[in-house]
């Protein structure tokens, strides 16, 4: 058993025993900030028989993991999470706490914050070690026009959320098994809103955040007939469709594609953005894309400004003739 | 129903963010001449709190930490229908994070007394981190439901709430007292009337300062915050912007051949 658990944290989110991506992907961030501060990494795994998800955590760059497995936490409650998760963080004293910013996480860490009283910072996109070993947290503030540097410097654990998509998770490899399991202590009343029915449906695309290749469309292509090309180029490249605001207001797109403030975050390997203007609602969702090839038929259009390539066309001459060419290359 | 409370946050307006400068010297953003409105979420949480009241009654409150120009905001959620509002106004309260806003809601929720309903918005459009809501519930040891997209009232004095999950919903049900944040697929927000403003200028808008709150130094503002900034800049975007010139064709042809470069075909 690797005795230092008061390093690095990460909330590992499970719902129906299925992990959630940023899980492991926040492990990847957690493993970089350990190494560089002589730290360990400890995944905490809330649930109900998830225990075979340990190992997952474990190969993907945590030291031990700190399992509560116990019927009440089979279907998240907020309540009792916050509960154990507090109790925790007061048993181990970890210096970092990092959590998903999912529909989940958005809801628990705050909470879990107000209860041991630190600090904690919203949707990450950077995570760095300051002096002391502080945890200097980057956000995007003002619809993103503006980034800050949040410390926290006297309270402990030091929390952020991150968004998915943003930290890469590492690739897997076989590490020993160093897991706790820990006791789950709650009461019998009190532990808040009980949960009815849960009903998820499986996604018809690769999520957005995890395409190699997105192409995005604005309000610029017009019509629902004209939005089919911008299906057909994601559908080339094997990627995914993302759009700016007005695309989900028509109908379009749906609302889980948008791309922005207040959509996804992406950082694909390529982004292709066709009848955008490049409003920073948007742009903020996009700018850390690997690569960016715009396509507007105004000259000045702001994208620009974002784009590695650039091209002043209608797209409607532009599109189908690059799904011909491709699909031509492809068939080579 | 005895009260409802509208959590309110004025932003300023979004329409005009492109508007906002940083001062170099100081690092604080200037956002002179910039209107406040209502945080667009929260007026999703003032009609919630309106059809409630519609079926239940009681008083439907509006709440916020702000300064005290924020009257005239807080004036429009009256004309929207709600009853009366409470502004926690004090230099002491500036700077503060997420934690030290929700001690001072807490604290304003407590001088109201017994409050059936507390109603935020799911996140400001200016802060965007979405943390007040649950922190304000666990200060008033009161459980909490966010990202809410419909509302049920059981005969019983409990509430069915509908929340967002990825790719799906979850179904709850839960008793009053609670703190819930809505996202804005809830409802509508209902169009201000004429009598609607007139009918505010006559509403009571209470302003509290720490005197009356008697919060502790040490959890509030600047100090009391656990969080502190340490760095603030205006996000600049560094690309090739390279246009592709020529035919159509030859446009084509030159994006292809990059697309093929980054190894994506
Ligand atoms: C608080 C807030 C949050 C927001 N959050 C988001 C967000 O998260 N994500 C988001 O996307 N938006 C968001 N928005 C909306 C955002 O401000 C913009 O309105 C939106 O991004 C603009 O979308 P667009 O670029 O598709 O449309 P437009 O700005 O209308 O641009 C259309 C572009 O298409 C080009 N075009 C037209 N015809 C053609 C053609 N034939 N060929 C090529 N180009 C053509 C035009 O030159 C123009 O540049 C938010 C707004 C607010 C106020």
């Amino acid at each position: 058993m690797s005795g230092d658990m008061n390093g690095i944290w990460v909330f590992a989110e499970q719902r129906g025993g299925e992990l959630h991506e940023v899980s492991l992907e926040l492990l990847g961030k957690a493993r970089e900030l350990a190494d560089e501060a002589g730290k360990k990494v400890t995944a905490i795994l809330l649930g109900h028989d998830i225990r075979s998800l340990s190992q997952l955590l474990l190969n993907h760059g945590a030291d031990s993991v700190l399992v509560g497995d116990d019927p009440r936490l089979k279907t998240y409650r907020l309540i009792p999470y916050a509960r154990v998760m507090a109790s925790l963080v007061h048993t181990y004293d970890p210096e970092i706490l990092l959590m998903g910013a999912t529909y989940m996480g958005v809801e628990l860490a705050p909470r879990v914050a107000a209860k041991v009283r630190t600090g904690l910072s919203a949707h990450c996109i950077d995570l760095r070690l300051g002096e002391k070993g502080q945890l200097l947290q980057v956000v995007p503030g003002w619809g993103g026009g503006v980034i800050a540097t949040i410390a926290c410097p006297d309270h402990r654990p030091q929390m952020a959320t991150v968004m998915p998509g943003i930290m890469k998770a590492l690739s897997a490899i076989e590490r020993e098994d160093t897991v706790k399991e820990i006791e789950i202590d709650l009461p019998e009343k009190g532990l808040g809103p009980e949960v009815l029915e849960v009903k998820r449906e499986k996604p018809d695309q690769l999520p957005l955040e995890k395409a190699e290749v997105v192409v995005a469309g604005g309000w610029g292509i017009g019509s629902q007939e004209d939005w089919k090309m911008i299906e057909s180029l994601a559908e080339l490249f094997g990627g995914s469709v993302g759009a700016t605001r007005p695309p989900v207001d028509e109908g379009w797109a749906e609302e889980g594609q948008m791309i922005g403030q207040s959509g996804k975050t992406v950082r694909p390997k390529l982004y292709i953005g066709i009848g955008i203007s490049g409003v920073m609602h948007h742009v903020v969702g996009m700018d850390q894309s690997e690569h960016i090839i715009t396509i507007n038929s105004d000259p000045d259009a702001e994208i620009f400004d974002t784009s590695d390539v650039i091209v002043v066309e209608d797209f409607r001459k532009v599109v189908p003739k690059l799904i011909d060419e491709i699909r031509a290359r492809l068939k080579k | 129903m005895e009260r409802i409370i509208v959590c309110l946050k004025p932003v300023p307006d979004p329409k005009q963010w492109d508007e906002v400068s940083m001062d170099p010297e100081t690092q604080t953003l200037i956002r002179e001449g910039i209107a406040s409105v209502i945080n667009p979420l929260d007026k999703h949480a003032i009609e919630a709190a309106l059809s409630i009241q519609g079926v239940l009654g009681g008083e439907v409150v509006l709440l916020s930490m702000a300064p005290p120009s924020a009257a005239s905001t807080l004036r429009e959620g009256l004309a929207m229908g709600a009853d009366r509002a409470v502004l926690l106004s004090d230099r002491m309260f500036a700077g503060s994070d997420t934690l030290a806003t929700a001690h001072v809601l807490a604290a304003g929720c407590r001088w109201l007394g017994d409050n059936d309903l507390i109603i935020c918005g799911n996140m400001s459009i200016d802060g965007s981190t979405a943390q007040v809501g649950s922190q304000l519930a666990e200060l008033l040891d009161l459980p909490n439901i966010m990202h809410v997209i419909d509302l049920d009232l059981g005969e019983d004095g409990s509430m069915v709430v509908t929340r967002k999950i990825e790719h799906g919903f979850a179904r709850l049900r839960g008793a009053l007292p609670l703190v819930i944040s809505v996202r804005k697929e809830l409802n509508k927000p209902r169009y201000t009337s004429f009598t609607g403003i007139l009918a505010a200028e006559s509403k009571e808008i209470k302003v509290l300062s720490n005197e009356d709150l008697k919060i502790s130094p040490e959890v509030i503002g600047i100090d009391g915050s656990p969080t502190k900034m340490a760095g603030i800049e205006l996000r600049r975007f560094e690309r090739a912007r390279e246009k592709l010139d020529g035919s159509v064709d030859e446009i084509v042809e030159s994006l292809a051949g990059r697309i093929y470069q980054y190894g994506i075909i």
